[in-house]
C-alpha cells in the first residue's frame, strides 16, 4: 500500500469516524475527556501501524476498539491509586437511554457539547473539537485566540460538563426544539465565521470553516432528516455557499449579488439546495409545521439562486418571504434585509423610509450604513451617501468588503 | 445521588415587601415557594431550603491574621446578593435546571444552579 493510499484512508477514517468514536466513548465511560484522548490515541495509533499492517477491513470498528483499549489502560492507570468506583463504571455500560427519541452517540454528543448551560464560545469550541475533530490549533486560529486561550476554554467546559453532570443525552421530544436551535446556532456560526470572515488579517472567505459547517449541517440532517430547520439550515450553507467563487472578485473585493458572475456559482450545490428546499415546501403543503428561519432563509436563497440574471430576481417572492421571516424573528437585522428587497420591488425611497427607522437599533452595524449608503447614491444624494459610505468602512470588519465599500464610495462625484 | 445548590439573587436592600409588587404579590410569592417545597419533597429533591436576612445584616469575619478582623458586610461589592436558597438532590444538571426554572417562578427571583463537591471530585482534589 502506497504511503498515499494510507494516508488518504486515514484522512477519510477521521472524517467518518472521530464524532462516533468520541461519541461511543464518551456514553461507554461517561467522561469526555476519556472519550476525546482516547479517540486521538487511537488516530495516532493508525498513523503509525497501518502503513505497515495496511488499512483495516472496517476502520471504523478498529479504531473504536483501539480507542477503547487506550481509554480501559487510562482508567486502570488511574484506579490503582483511586477507587473501585471507575472500575465498576468501566464495566457497566450505560443503559441505552429510554428517554431519548434518537439513538446516537454522535448526536448525544452534539446535543451535549451544544448545552445552554455552557458559554456560547464553549459550545462552538467543543463542537468544533469533539464532534468536527478539529485541533485545538486549528480552533484556536480559525477564532483567532491564542492556543492556551483555546485550550483553556475547552478544558474548562469539560470540566463544567462533568462537574455539573451535564447528561450525555439526546433531549425528551419535549425539549428538542429548543436545545436544537442551540446546535443550528452554533453550526450557522461557524458557516458565517468562515464566510463572511471578521478578522481583518484573515482571507475574506475561509474554506476550511464554511466547509465543516455544512459537514457537521449534513451529520446533523442524517441524525435528524425529520426536522425542517435542519434541512432549512443545510440548504441554506449549500445555496450560499454555491455563490463562494463569485464573492472575491480577483482584486479582493467583495462582489454584491446583483454583480456576480453567475456562470461561476456551483451548479451541483444549488441544484442540492433547490432539492431540499422543495422537499420542505412539499412537507409544509402536506400541513407540516410552518417553517423556521433557517427554511425561509433557504428559500429566500433558492429563489436568488432561481435568476440566471439578477434582473430577473423575483423580488415580490423575496419580500413575500422577509415578511414570514419577520413574524418568525422581527430582529432589527431581519427588517434591514426586508428593507433592501422592498427596495428592489418598490423603489430606492420606500426602502430608505423602512432603512431609517432602524437607525438606533443598528447604529454601530456596519450593512446598515452600507444599506444606506447605496440606497442614497441611488436617489442622488451623494453627500449623505459619502457620510454613510465612510460610517460603514470604518465598522466592517471583511478586507473584501471595505475594499468594495470605499470603491463605491470613490465613484461618488465631489 | 448529585446535589446542587440553587441560590435566589436580588438587591442588597429590599425594598418594602420585600422587593415585590404589593403586599398581594408577596404572599402570593410565599405561598408558590411553600408549595414549591412541598413538591421538592413529595418527589424527593428536598434536601435543605431557607430565606436569608438581607445583605446588609452580614459581618465578614476574617481570621487570617494573628488578630480576628470584623467588618460590616457583605464580604462582595456587588448590587445583587443571595437572598435565599434550595440545596437539592438531582440525577443530573437538566433535572436541576428545570427545577431551577419552576422555583424562579414561585419566588419571583433569578435563580443560579451550582453543583456541590462529589466525593469524585474532592478525591481528585487530593490526588492532585
Amino acid at each position: 500500500m502506497t504511503d498515499a493510499v494510507v494516508e488518504e484512508a486515514i484522512t477519510r477514517a477521521h472524517r467518518e469516524a472521530w464524532a462516533r468514536v468520541v461519541g461511543a466513548l464518551a456514553r461507554r465511560f461517561g467522561d469526555l475527556d476519556i472519550a476525546e484522548e482516547s479517540a486521538a490515541e487511537a488516530f495516532a495509533v493508525a498513523v503509525e501501524r497501518w502503513p505497515a499492517d495496511g488499512v483495516p477491513a472496517n476502520p471504523q470498528a478498529w479504531l473504536t476498539m483501539t480507542a477503547n483499549r487506550k481509554a480501559i489502560d487510562r482508567i486502570r492507570r488511574e484506579s490503582k491509586r483511586d477507587d473501585k468506583q471507575r472500575e465498576a463504571q468501566m464495566l457497566s455500560d450505560h443503559p441505552a437511554d429510554p428517554l431519548g427519541v434518537v439513538d446516537d452517540d454522535r448526536l448525544r454528543l452534539v446535543f451535549t457539547c451544544c448545552h445552554p448551560a455552557l458559554a456560547p464560545q464553549a459550545r462552538v469550541a467543543l463542537t468544533l473539537r469533539l464532534v468536527a475533530g478539529l485541533t485545538v490549533p486549528e480552533i484556536a486560529h480559525a477564532f483567532l485566540v491564542r492556543e492556551t486561550t483555546m485550550a483553556q476554554r475547552i478544558t474548562r467546559a469539560k470540566g463544567k460538563i462533568k462537574a455539573a453532570r451535564i447528561p450525555f443525552r439526546v433531549p425528551t421530544q419535549a425539549d428538542l426544539r429548543d436545545r436544537l436551535g442551540a446546535v443550528l446556532a452554533v453550526v450557522y456560526l461557524v458557516f458565517n465565521e468562515g464566510y463572511l470572515a471578521s478578522g481583518r488579517d484573515h482571507d475574506p472567505v475561509r474554506v476550511e470553516l464554511t466547509d465543516e459547517a455544512i459537514r457537521l449541517g449534513r451529520l446533523l440532517r442524517t441524525l435528524l432528516p425529520d426536522e425542517g430547520e435542519v434541512t432549512g439550515l443545510l440548504a441554506l450553507m449549500l445555496l450560499t455557499d454555491a455563490r463562494r467563487r463569485a464573492r472575491v472578485s480577483v482584486t479582493g473585493e467583495l462582489v454584491t449579488l446583483d454583480a456576480q458572475d453567475r456562470g461561476a456559482w456551483d451548479g451541483a450545490l444549488i441544484a442540492e439546495g433547490h432539492a431540499l428546499v422543495r422537499e420542505r415546501l412539499a412537507a409544509v403543503a402536506r400541513g407540516g409545521e410552518r417553517p423556521g428561519r433557517y427554511q425561509i432563509l433557504a428559500a429566500i436563497n433558492a429563489v436568488h439562486t432561481d435568476a440566471f440574471d439578477a434582473r430577473d430576481t423575483d423580488w415580490s417572492q423575496v419580500v413575500a418571504l422577509y415578511d414570514q421571516l419577520v413574524v418568525v424573528d422581527p430582529s432589527p437585522v431581519v427588517r434591514l434585509n426586508r428593507a433592501i428587497a422592498v427596495a428592489e420591488l418598490d423603489g430606492p425611497e420606500v426602502g430608505l423610509a423602512l432603512v431609517d427607522r432602524l437607525g438606533d437599533a443598528l447604529a454601530d452595524y456596519h450593512a446598515f450604513h452600507a444599506t444606506r449608503a447605496d440606497l442614497l447614491r441611488r436617489l442622488g444624494r451623494s453627500a449623505q451617501s459619502r457620510a454613510a459610505y465612510d460610517r460603514a468602512i470604518e465598522l466592517a470588519g471583511n478586507a473584501a468588503e471595505r475594499a468594495y465599500l470605499a470603491r463605491r464610495r470613490d465613484q461618488l462625484a465631489r | 445521588m448529585p446535589r446542587y445548590m440553587l441560590s435566589v439573587w436580588e438587591p442588597a436592600e429590599r425594598a418594602r415587601f420585600g422587593g415585590y409588587a404589593g403586599k398581594e404579590e408577596m404572599l402570593q410569592a410565599f405561598a408558590d415557594t411553600g408549595a414549591f417545597n412541598e413538591k421538592l419533597e413529595r418527589e424527593g429533591y428536598f434536601v435543605f431550603a431557607d430565606g436569608l436576612e438581607q445583605a446588609t445584616t452580614a459581618t465578614v469575619v476574617d481570621g487570617l491574621g494573628d488578630e480576628v478582623v470584623i467588618s460590616d458586610g457583605p464580604y462582595a461589592e456587588s448590587k445583587e446578593f443571595i437572598g435565599g436558597f434550595w440545596v437539592i438532590e438531582a440525577p443530573d444538571l437538566d433535572v436541576a435546571l428545570r427545577l431551577a426554572a419552576e422555583g424562579s417562578k414561585a419566588c419571583r427571583g433569578k435563580v443560579e444552579v451550582r453543583p456541590f463537591q462529589t466525593e469524585e471530585s474532592f478525591k481528585a482534589l487530593l490526588e492532585s
